[in-house]
């Protein structure tokens, strides 16, 4: 670490930190991904999670993961509300026994000391409806501040997951407020440097948020959104009817990647229709219904091709 | 005698599963001991975040032997008994088996099997991976490359180690051998992870305990709780406050750290203008911190100070400075929040959130929630005059009581329901009584809340309960045996605690009828008086429990509802429950409820005998006994006197005027024939025992009390 520049230490850039992340990671054996190329509203979402969490094969990979969540947009005015931040999703399967010591350790490779901070392991179930997943773990705590979700999975897309994954969420924002000092998110040191060549979270996004929380709660077409829903779910259904493949001695599936593609559309789109407020109480749960319906079969497709099934 | 030590040493156990596991490891174990017949002279379990840990001690080092007898085919039986026999009991031969004689049945076979004990180490070793594999955790989950093959370990969190060891007090501990999916038990386990993680071996309970604090881990759940709450109170005092005391997050805390360490922090005074329930809430919920109250303060005693306590899992090198830096931003922010929420919240009417009621359902066949509260606006405004509160003020509490659902605290803190609704009143200006029946009407909540004073609050209260009784009890959904979804008989108890606490008597039968058709337009008369009925006897039910839970007797209970004569109000039958009582202390209580009971018993004979009823007013000339004409000058008396007073509702004066039949009943036993050989004296008679129990039944069913 000490023959890092100053302005790429974790302490003092963002960008430093999500690097300090990222070679912790791959020290490890990880593949590190770059983000998926869809809007989606958290890093599980991206198949290198969803989808290869499923079938025996061992899988290992980090990756940053622009995360979408429409409703929470608060025009730039909430020093830590988002409607876009990034998480830093782990991914390991089957999880390793020393799981947790190594998330200990990757904690003090972005500056948090394990003998000054109070860290903790709190009871978190995670549960994703939409995807057909749950799996046990903690929320990881730094100093009463949560800062990690860590997730023993144990079915995802309908499917049991053997063997198990383990899946670590750093919330990238949170704690880099945290090991910075700051208390407004647009306030982070995004490259570490400083006077005339500084750059800030705000620079870089205030006025997306302020742009997105108009587009999500005001102007969004609801009406052209409701037709891509439908034909996002349409889609899917078409993609994984014509990728199955009747063999002599296996069932096969050619094509469950572009058909979750549609699976996470129509997640997004769903989201963007329930900020807008348009989505009912008693209607949205069959939306969730819906989506969740599309995962299980991506996932029943997944474990037919090369990458999910046995080998 | 040897003693067991046990260990599962696993990823962090969810703070609110750890008590129920240790118990059940403790409870598990030691049964199984005992099933195989092995008597222990005690044990004890425990728990932390990462380790469940039992100690067993006085387990014999062996089994005793076993010897039993097993009864054989007869002797010469055909072979393939004998095959089986010999098969069943281990024998070599036939000729190894006893022959024992049987006169009628002839001889046969017995085996003789003599069943070794075990030695204790290898029931063990048998028993305890069995208790790992079928332990009953509320929710258990798969790890690791492990997880692929069928039947692998299920366990709450991954289980990295077990500590089992066996033997007596004064040798070396044996390891017991078994392995459960791969993990050895063995006598390694490790210390605080932060603070010690190094291995460490164990022998038994004694050095694991006392290795464990030297490696920073408090074993015992109590006295890391202990050590939390003392620690907090000792911080409070030091800067001359007070903690305030929290049994519930002592607990949750004292499972979420092995090496408590209490540290305090502050925040900024500004927040303070947020009512202290809401500060205790965001702190407490979302925290797990204390909060302090300022004991100086003289105008606001225990008014909240602008300190929290939290608990750290560590001894930080820097003295918990960072630590308390930290958790003093995230109360920072979750305080900005609530004081955004709060702020916000004044900002509207109460009044202004009700038409959002309107598209909230409360139960499907009851309509919206707008609708409920407008009920419960009515029948607050009819029982206003009942309980002494002012109509108009019944109604406004009423209009506004549950205004505060829609508001942004109650949203983050639904237990704040209520107290919020009051705050917010008091801010826009509302009566004190209005403001205060939003948190009172809620009340009681069980049999240990306290009943509502303020008659405002009482009409509110008695109203909701009210509407949600009769609301269930006209679409059919009263509670069956232990289900209860919607808290009636809650709803019910609270209904007769104001009743009897606050001396309000309701009738609830009338209630049901007066207010049921706001709910089901659609019934007539008739199913009206059948819901009526059982609705009475729901509550008689609920009465009965609750005066019994009192400790009065249920007979007298029994006695006062047995007698239907038109509806009684829940006051006035306790009432006559406790005046029954007392006179029945009296001799003359006791005699009456002899002569009465010897008067029934007689009729109910001669009834049977006759197939007919002796109804009627009996004939003055018939009379040829001075204590027949004494007996029936009394009864005219008594009838009239006790009636009055039932109808003043004076109790004890109806009792009184009972005892005065006494000795005219006496005398008339004891000088008087009942069964006359003249039918019509005989008969006259008997019409004249029934008088007595007519009698008596202006305050009870005398038949139905005991002794």
């Amino acid at each position: 670490m000490d023959a890092l520049p100053a302005h790429m230490r974790p302490e003092r850039s963002f960008q430093g930190f999500i690097l300090a992340l990222q070679r912790f990671w791959a020290e490890q054996g990880c593949v590190i991904l770059q983000p998926y190329d869809m809007e989606m509203g958290a890093g599980t979402f991206h198949p290198a999670t969803t989808l290869r969490a499923l079938g025996p094969k061992r899988w290992n990979a980090a990756y940053v993961q622009p995360s979408r969540r429409p409703k929470d947009g608060r025009y730039g005015e909430n020093p830590n509300r988002l409607q876009h931040y990034y998480q830093f999703q782990v991914i390991m399967k089957p999880s390793p026994p020393n799981l947790q010591d190594l998330y200990l350790r990757s904690l003090a490779a972005i500056g948090i000391d394990s003998s000054l901070h109070d860290i903790r392991f709190v009871e978190d179930d995670w549960e994703s409806p939409t995807l057909g997943a749950w799996g046990l773990g903690w929320e990881c705590w730094c100093d009463g501040m949560e800062v990690s979700q860590f997730t023993y999975f144990q079915q995802v897309a309908g499917v049991e997951c053997a063997p198990v994954a383990g899946e670590l969420t750093y919330g990238l924002e949170r704690l880099a407020m945290y090991v910075q000092g700051v208390d407004r998110v647009y306030d982070l040191n995004f490259n570490g440097r400083e006077g005339a060549d500084k750059v800030t979270y705000g620079d870089v996004f205030l006025q997306a948020e302020q742009e997105y929380s108009r587009h999500n709660f005001e102007h969004s077409d609801s009406e052209m959104l409701f037709k891509q829903f439908t034909m996002a779910e349409e889609a899917c259904r078409k993609y994984l009817a014509a990728g199955w493949k009747e063999t002599s001695n296996q069932k096969e599936h050619l094509m469950a990647l572009p058909a979750y593609d549609q699976c996470i559309k129509a997640s997004h789109v769903f989201n963007l229709l329930d900020a807008r407020g348009v989505i009912s109480v008693t209607e949205r749960q069959s939306y969730i219904m819906r989506v969740r319906e599309l995962a299980k079969a991506c996932g029943e497709a997944w474990v037919h091709t090369e990458a999910g099934r046995a080998v | 005698m040897p003693d067991l030590l046990l260990e599962l040493f696993s990823e962090e156990i969810p703070a609110r599963m750890q008590a129920k596991a240790a118990d059940d490891l403790r409870r598990m174990v030691t049964d199984k001991l005992v099933a195989e017949g092995l008597v222990y002279e005690g044990a004890k379990a425990f728990a932390t975040p990462r380790r469940l840990a039992l100690t067993v001690h006085g387990i014999p080092m062996r089994q005793s032997d076993l010897k039993e007898e097993r009864r054989g085919p007869r002797v010469g039986g055909p072979d393939a008994a004998m095959q089986g026999f010999l098969k069943a009991t281990g024998l070599a031969r036939i000729e190894d088996a006893k022959i024992q004689t049987d006169p009628k049945k002839g001889d046969f076979y017995i085996a003789l099997i003599e069943k070794p004990g075990r030695a204790t180490i290898d029931v063990l070793a048998e028993i305890l991976p069995v208790i790992i594999r079928t332990f009953p955790w509320p929710k258990s989950m798969r790890w690791g490359e492990r997880s692929t093959k069928s039947g692998s370990l299920s366990w709450v969190r991954p289980l990295h180690s077990i500590i089992a060891t066996f033997g007596p007090e004064t040798e070396e501990p044996d390891v017991v051998k078994f392995s459960v999916d791969g993990i050895e038990a063995g006598q390694t386990t490790f210390g605080h992870r932060f603070m010690a993680p190094a291995a460490i071996s164990v022998r038994r309970f004694e050095d694991y305990e006392a290795k464990l604090k030297a490696a920073k881990v408090v074993l015992d759940l109590q006295a890391r709780r202990d050590i939390i709450l003392a620690d907090a109170k000792q911080l409070a005092f030091a800067q001359g406050f007070e903690l305030v005391e929290d049994q519930a997050l002592a607990d949750e805390v004292a499972g979420l750290v092995e090496w408590p360490v209490a540290l305090m922090g502050s925040f900024d005074e500004e927040y303070l203008t947020i009512p202290d329930e809401v500060i205790r809430a965001t702190i407490r919920n979302n925290q797990k911190c204390f909060v302090v109250s300022d004991p100086k303060d003289p105008d606001k005693t225990g008014k909240l100070t602008n300190k929290f306590i939290l608990t750290a899992n560590i001894e930080a090198t820097d003295g918990g400075k960072t630590i308390i830096g930290g958790n003093e931003r995230v109360i920072r922010a979750r305080l900005s929040d609530a004081k955004f929420f709060y702020e916000t919240d004044l900002k509207t009417k109460l009044e202004a959130r009700l038409p959002k009621f309107e598209q909230i359902v409360f139960h499907e066949k009851l309509g919206t929630q707008a609708e409920r509260i407008k009920r419960i606006e009515r029948l607050a405004a009819e029982i206003a005059p009942l309980v002494g509160a002012d109509v108009e003020k019944a109604k406004r509490a009423a209009h506004l009581a549950k205004a505060d659902l829609l508001t942004e605290v109650v949203g983050e803190f639904p237990e704040l329901q209520g107290l919020m609704g009051k705050y917010y009143a008091l801010a826009q200006g509302e009566d004190a009584s209005v403001a205060a029946a939003s948190e009172e009407h809620y009340r009681p909540q069980g049999p240990a809340d306290r009943v509502p004073t303020d008659p405002v609050s009482l009409a509110v209260a008695l109203a909701d309960k009210i509407d949600t009784l009769v609301g269930f009890w006209a679409i059919d959904e009263k509670p069956t045996g232990s289900k209860d979804p919607y808290a009636l008989r809650r709803a019910a108890l609270g209904i007769i605690r104001i009743a009897i606490e606050r001396g309000v008597d309701l009738y609830p039968r009338g209630l049901l009828e007066g207010h049921i058709k706001r709910i089901r337009a659609d019934l007539s008369d008739e199913p009206i008086s059948d819901i009526g009925d059982s609705f009475q006897d729901f509550f008689e039910d609920r009465l009965t429990v609750q005066l019994r839970d009192q400790g009065r007797r249920h007979d007298l209970v029994e006695a006062v509802l047995h007698l239907r004569g038109g509806e009684v109000g829940l006051v006035s039958l306790v009432r006559r429950v406790e005046a029954l009582g007392k006179f029945l202390d009296t001799d003359d209580g006791k005699n009456l409820l002899a002569g009465t009971k010897r008067a029934s018993n007689i009729l109910s004979i001669e009834e049977k005998k006759d197939k007919r009823t002796f109804d009627g007013a009996p004939d003055a000339g018939l009379y040829n006994l001075p204590e027949e004409k004494a007996l029936a000058q009394a009864i005219d008396q008594v009838k009239h006197e006790a009636a009055a007073a039932v109808a003043r509702e004076d109790f004890a004066t109806a009792m009184s005027a009972m005892a005065k039949l006494r000795p005219a009943v006496d005398a008339f036993f004891d000088k008087v024939k009942v069964n006359d050989d003249e039918p019509k004296v005989r008969e006259n008679r008997l019409k004249l025992l029934n008088e007595i129990r007519a009698a008596t039944r202006a305050v009870a069913d005398f038949s139905k009390i005991e002794g």
